[in-house]
């Protein structure tokens, strides 16, 4: 075990600001990026029902016919 | 297209039997990801001694060294597609090449930043225009390059080659930074593990190192497989095959 105390462990040996700065910038970036990409699709299926619902329209029409 | 009639060499090229295969893997990917992520930080900070030199500073390798590979690899990867859909046309091949571009940027971010937060206790500077981190930053702007080119042009096959041509010529970069820490005298360390001899760090941190790569790796393979669907669907979006995808998957 590498660690006395957590305390000890949070300090990493005076180098706390690097290394969990470090860690939190990854950890932030995927979230980030997670965040994005479930935007991205929902953006991108909205458009697609969007438009199925104009054009189920007009397709009813032509049935109608 | 005949080639869309059996599986084959071409099976996969075809946007309908892509989509849903790349959204069956995502959450694999992202899975398997999250538990190595969490084995590699196990062993970084429990299992991985303190290093002699550096101190406890050195446990940003276990980030650091994975995303600068997942950097590089990513652009090779993103070259690869992209040749690919230039030159058989395969559309989806490119949209692999877009899908990819994003992320390999924010890796190429994260190695320029975990190293930053590196060098200040390590050598004394947050930057330094050496040869390996310059070439890494001229990464980032290739990549950056690549989705400004794409953003800029309408039509998207026409984007597609042009961003190919760029991601290609930019290759030229990859074996730069790969080789900077041995051709030029730079401040950055030299590497710790190599093809051709034995690593030379403990056995622990090696494993810690190798954990957090393959993590790094299979975040990335679901992200990029996570934005080629809405990709697809971005460019499909007129097409009856998408409207039957959404239906089908239940996607609302």
């Amino acid at each position: 075990m590498n660690w006395k105390s957590a305390a000890d462990f949070w300090a990493m040996g005076g180098y706390g600001f690097y290394v969990w700065g470090s860690y939190a910038t990854v950890l932030a970036a995927v979230v980030i990026e997670i965040v994005l990409l479930r935007v991205r699709r929902r953006r991108a299926i909205s458009e697609i029902i969007g438009d199925n619902l104009k054009t189920g329209k007009s397709t009813q029409i032509v049935g109608n016919r | 297209m005949s080639v869309r009639a059996r599986p084959g060499l071409f099976w996969f090229s075809s946007p309908q039997t892509f989509f849903p295969l790349a959204g069956r893997l995502t959450p694999w990917f992202f899975a398997i990801g999250a538990v190595l992520a969490l084995l590699g930080v196990y062993v970084g900070f429990f299992v991985a001694p303190t290093d002699a030199t550096q101190g406890e500073a050195y446990r940003i390798i276990f980030i650091h060294v994975p995303a600068a590979w997942m950097s590089m690899f990513l652009y090779l990867v993103m070259a690869f597609w992209a040749a690919l859909g230039l030159i058989l046309n395969t559309r989806v091949s490119s949209m692999m090449a877009s899908a990819i571009a994003p992320t390999g940027a924010l890796m190429t971010v994260l190695a320029l930043i975990t190293g930053s937060l590196w060098g200040r206790p390590t050598w004394g500077t947050y930057w330094v225009w050496d040869a390996r981190l310059t070439s890494e930053l001229v990464l980032l702007f290739l990549y950056l390059g690549f989705l400004a080119l794409q953003a800029a042009i309408d039509d998207p096959r026409r984007a597609d080659k042009a961003g190919a041509v760029l991601a290609l010529v930019g290759v030229v970069n990859i074996p730069i930074i790969y080789f900077s820490v041995q051709w030029w005298n730079t401040l950055h360390q030299g590497s710790s593990v190599s093809l051709t001899r034995s690593p030379s760090m403990a056995a622990t941190m090696l494993l810690g190192m190798l954990l957090m790569a393959l993590a790094f790796w299979s975040y990335s393979i679901g992200a990029a497989l996570h934005r080629v669907r809405s990709i697809l669907l971005e460019r499909e979006k007129r097409s009856e095959w998408a409207r039957e995808l959404c239906a089908a998957e239940g996607l609302k």
